[in-house]
């Protein structure tokens, strides 16, 4: 014990600074952390943080005006195009959400209730697909509703129709379509988790005082089921609402979205503030929208209640 | 003791049983609800097993009738050194994204299992690179790397892809050390383990299949981003990147139907395998779906 202390004594600034770590949990904690956040601030809250900045500049020819002015947000502001843009992306992404939630609403339920032994294998056929290169699941949908794609040749084959149908392409509703497949994972899997939550208890219990499972379900099971409901809506509508790809590749001109737009001031037009500032404004326009709903949503829940 | 226990609603009911109160309204949707989940799955895996199936088929055209089976759009696929070099670009970056975030993800799920004044900010912190879409985080990127003067590279890329890969490592790591116990720790550093050697000789142990599946997971997320990338690899193209530029010529692809089939089967598999190692252990657990969400 006595050897322990003058070893202890002998110990040089940096190991009694461990020491100190070592006696210190939160601290140890946050050094631990550190790594990971620094990453973070980084890789992520940097840039952001110049994304922002961005958006108060000004692109003057090939200089970058860096006094700051709201010339950006004015642009998009006045011109009807950028409006029609946010709206179109809005409108879409809120339907892929409604459509994909009420797709895989039952898709979930089925596993959380009626599956009994193999849930493990149910949940791992359903997400394997979302785990498949995104790009190719997008491609795939243009394969299909394209006009020499699979739904034409097989109708023309069949002789059901004598010319290609060239609504199936090239608009809004396959972007819809493309992008419910595409997110169906991020819906199925919180429904289920939300669904496999439920005390079974209480779903005896409402039978028990006479509801049919109609009204079970409507006051019991859905009121329960609606975290998970609204945790899988807003990680589908912030993501498509920026969606590159599936725009690009099935969307045709009618269904450009902003993310579009954002990427040709980068490309093609090289205005880098104006980007930005498109960027910001949808991040915002988002935000606003996944924040109200989630705030309407809970005040319909305490109404249920 | 012949009564039949239909008779019983208690019996019937019992939260063990799920089978038993459901099978009461399988007489009214209960058949309705498994074709619903068939016809689903359908929606599911069509669209991305005609990949495969058009890839196999002996005409440069995608679509019905087939015209017979070849592999030539694989040995095209094969020798395509454009392609190998981009599949080269992907692996590099998908390797170091994927080992970098597990590291990063081991570190900090540790200290958020074990709970930290302010966890829940810094569990928010990490967890909002999913929040952000990637349009958005890649130009953002970008303007980082111009503005610092950085050429874009790989390099850029395997930063970007850190961070949309922490949060996947973080919640595969944080659901593994919720699953042990703290005790283990404390009895090992009680008998005189140092704390380098508990991680060593409990620790790691105890989270590796959450580190394994954490590898997998994160490599496939980096492997099967396209954006990022797109806005930062520069000259050096992924494998995302090299497909986007091939969809654009009709007569690539089948080669690219190919590509896409192999990489189908190969991600397929890694995720089978991660899900399968996930859960050595840890069945104590069965809520978890296992992916950030």
């Amino acid at each position: 014990m006595a050897g322990a202390k003058s070893e202890l004594r002998k110990t040089s600034g940096l190991a009694r600074i461990r020491q100190a770590l070592r006696r210190s949990e939160a601290a140890r904690g946050y050094l631990l952390l550190s790594p990971a956040m620094a990453v973070l601030l980084f890789a992520l809250a940097a840039p952001i943080a110049l994304l922002v900045l961005y958006s108060f500049w000004k692109e003057n020819g090939l200089v970058l005006d860096t006094t700051p002015t709201l010339a950006q947000y004015a642009a998009i502001a006045s011109r009807e195009g950028y409006r029609t843009l946010f709206l179109r992306s809005i409108a879409i992404s809120s339907l892929v959400t409604l459509v994909t939630v009420a797709l895989a609403y039952p898709m979930a339920y089925f596993v959380a209730f009626r599956v009994t032994r193999a849930k493990f294998v149910w949940l791992l056929l359903l997400t394997i697909p979302f785990w498949t290169s995104y790009l190719l699941r997008v491609f795939a949908w243009k394969v299909i509703l394209g006009f020499d794609g699979v739904i034409n040749s097989t109708l023309i084959s069949l002789g059901l129709i004598s010319h290609p149908l060239e609504f199936l392409l090239y608009n809004p509703t396959a972007v819809v379509v493309t992008l419910a497949h595409a997110y169906a994972a991020f819906a199925i899997l919180p429904i289920y988790v939300s669904l496999e939550k439920i005390d079974r208890s209480l779903l005896e219990a409402a039978a028990d005082l006479g509801d049919g499972p109609l009204r079970r379900f409507l006051r019991v099971t859905l009121p329960l089921s609606l975290p998970g409901v609204l945790g899988a809506a807003v990680v589908i509508f912030v993501p498509t609402t920026g969606d590159y790809v599936t725009p690009t590749l099935v969307g045709g001109s009618d269904g450009v979205m902003i993310a579009n737009i954002i990427q040709v001031q980068f490309g093609r037009v090289n205005n880098w503030p104006l980007g930005a500032a498109l960027a910001i404004g949808s991040m915002a326009a988002v935000a606003v929208i996944a924040v109200a709903f989630i705030q309407a949503a809970r005040l319909a829940v305490a109404r249920i209640r | 003791m012949l009564r039949r226990p239909a008779a019983s609603p208690s019996r019937r009911f019992a939260p063990q049983d799920e089978g038993g109160w459901a099978s009461r309204s399988t007489r009214h949707g209960g058949r309705g609800l498994a074709i619903y989940a068939v016809l689903y799955l359908a929606f599911l895996y069509v669209p991305v097993l005609l990949l495969p199936l058009f890839s196999f088929n002996d005409s440069a055209f995608i679509a019905f009738p087939l015209s017979g089976f070849t592999t030539k759009w694989y040995a095209a696929m094969a020798a395509d050194e454009d392609m190998r070099a981009a599949l080269g670009n992907t692996l590099k970056v998908g390797a170091a994204a994927s080992l970098i975030s597990t590291i990063l993800g081991l570190l900090t799920a540790k200290v958020l299992a074990r709970g930290i004044p302010g966890g829940a900010f810094f569990a928010g912190f990490a967890s909002l690179p999913l929040f952000i879409p990637d349009i958005v985080l890649g130009i953002a990127l970008l303007m980082l790397v111009t503005s610092l003067d950085i050429p874009l590279s790989l390099q850029s890329v395997i930063v970007g892809h850190v961070a949309i890969c922490l949060p996947f490592a973080v919640a595969v790591l944080l659901s593994r050390f919720e699953g042990f116990d703290v005790a283990l720790e404390e009895a090992s550093r009680d008998l005189g383990e140092t704390g380098w050697m508990t991680f060593w000789r409990v620790t790691f142990p105890l989270v590796l299949p959450g580190i394994v599946a954490s590898l997998l997971l994160t490599f496939i997320v980096s492997f099967d981003d396209f954006l990022i990338a797109f806005f930062l690899c520069g000259t050096d193209t992924t494998l995302p990147v090299y497909i986007w530029g091939e969809l654009r010529f009709p007569y690539k692809l089948p080669n690219v139907l190919a590509l896409g089939s192999t990489i189908l089967i190969a991600s397929s598999a890694l995720i089978a395998l991660a899900e399968w190692v996930r859960r050595q252990g840890v069945s104590g657990q069965p809520r978890d779906p296992g992916i950030g969400i």
